[in-house]
């Protein structure tokens, strides 16, 4: 992901995003039972799974970090964890939207992707709390890495933990048998998704981009001193 | 051979050490009564069985709390942390011992608690025991490698809340599950939460204090 330059990442996810806009407003068919609310699904779910395939991609850093110690992995993994609290609040909110419209209520404690989801935000809320009260080196990596990694384990294991306790009135699109949609719905779907998944390797280049900017300043800095 | 004895010696050492001092477990006990007292009198009369039962869970993992965040204080204010890390033994005979000995308090602990609970609010079954031991197992793995992390912060007990609440929720669901309904399932998931989080705590502590 590295090798892309940032201009074309940020022209392909401009590109993308433009796309994606145009067919969910002007190709995807109107839901017949949510009318057009229901074009926030293209929102909602691309950046649910971005959110996720954030703090997957900063769980693999953390392994890496404890595993082959390569140099900056531990800012890569908090970078992704960063974009991924970021894309996790537009995900609580996005929903909490669409629930007040298509359920009537802003939050449902009933719906166990409902509290997986803030019990996760909250888990990586506490990332940053954590790594904000130890100071800087090599044992704040180590710490961070092994709370990412618990991150990870935590997902699965919440979400049988919920599933074990509550129904479900999350609407079901993604079955074995294949999604519960239209052709149309399913390419806008994709195409939004991706545009997602773009938009997060930009913002995480950029971040990373800064923050090693920012880590050379104060080496100069240190040196001059 | 060398790793029991260490480990046994470590928990030792720290069982002994509450045995002369009385620190955490007088006030995990004073705590417990005093949460369930609290929550007494903050819920109506009459309330559910299963409510309650929600209380007890509260009240246990907020004791649990207040033990983990004494368990590191010896070893950080005499610095006796970075003697231990430097003794010839695998470092997570120290995550183990202190788990034991976070476990032996939060049993006592419950020794009072659950017979509390069912003069106030309602009797305990045998699954809420079951419960109440295989969530003390998962409470103190994880909860002794988040204290870990929090001790070497610098704001050690507003950080342990925060980093072990999260972490703590799946066992709140097996627990009040278990208590009350179909016990089976919840029992079980119990289990498979205290393999999967002791045996990522056992590897992962060597991290947690190292210093490279």
């Amino acid at each position: 992901m590295s090798r892309i330059p940032l201009a074309g990442l940020v022209g392909a996810t401009a590109a993308l995003f433009a796309l994606a806009i145009s067919l969910i407003f002007f190709y995807a068919p109107n839901d017949p039972n949510q009318g057009l609310s229901q074009r926030i699904f293209y929102f909602h779910v691309p950046i649910a799974l971005t959110a996720y395939t954030c703090f997957g991609w900063g769980a693999w850093k953390a392994l890496l970090h404890l595993w082959r110690r390569p140099e900056g992995a531990d800012l890569e993994s908090y970078v992704a964890i960063h974009q991924g609290v970021i894309f996790g609040s537009l995900t609580l909110l996005t929903g909490s939207i669409w629930a007040r419209i298509s359920w009537g209520v802003w939050w449902v404690w009933g719906d166990d992707e409902l509290v997986l989801f803030l019990v996760l935000f909250l888990f990586y809320c506490a990332y940053f709390m954590l790594r904000y009260s130890v100071e800087d080196g090599p044992a704040r990596a180590n710490m961070c890495a092994v709370y990412a990694l618990f991150g990870v384990v935590l997902i699965p294991i919440s979400f049988f933990a919920i599933r074990l306790s509550r129904s479900i009135i999350h609407p079901e699109v993604f079955k074995l048998s294949g999604p519960q949609m239209a052709g149309s719905q399913f390419l806008t779907f994709c195409v939004a998704l991706v545009a997602m998944l773009f938009l997060f390797a930009t913002l995480y280049q950029t971040e990373l981009a800064g923050k090693r900017l920012d880590l050379k300043l104060r080496e100069l800095r240190e040196l001059l001193a | 051979m060398r790793y029991a004895s260490a480990v046994v010696a470590l928990a030792r050492k720290d069982l002994l050490l509450e045995l002369r001092a009385k620190e955490t477990v007088p006030a995990m006990l004073l705590f417990v009564l005093a949460a369930l007292t609290v929550f007494h009198f903050a819920v109506p009369t009459g309330t559910s069985q299963t409510a309650a039962l929600g209380l007890l869970w509260v009240a246990i993992i907020f004791t649990a709390l207040l033990g983990l965040t004494r368990a590191f204080v010896p070893e950080r204010e005499q610095g006796l942390l970075d003697a231990l890390l430097l003794a010839p033994c695998d470092r997570s005979a120290i995550w183990l011992a202190k788990a034991f000995s976070v476990f032996a308090f939060l049993v006592i602990a419950e020794l009072l608690a659950l017979p509390a609970f069912s003069l106030f609010f309602a009797g305990v079954g045998w699954a809420t025991v079951a419960a109440a031991l295989l969530a003390d197992i998962g409470i103190s793995a994880v909860g002794t490698l988040v204290g870990a992390m929090a001790v070497a912060g610098r704001a050690r007990e507003l950080l342990l809340p925060l980093l072990f609440l999260p972490l703590a929720i799946p066992i709140v669901v097996g627990g009040v599950g278990a208590s009350s309904g179909t016990h089976g399932h919840y029992l079980a998931f119990l289990v498979l939460y205290d393999a999967v989080f002791c045996l990522l705590s056992w590897a992962a502590f060597e991290y947690v204090v190292s210093e490279t």
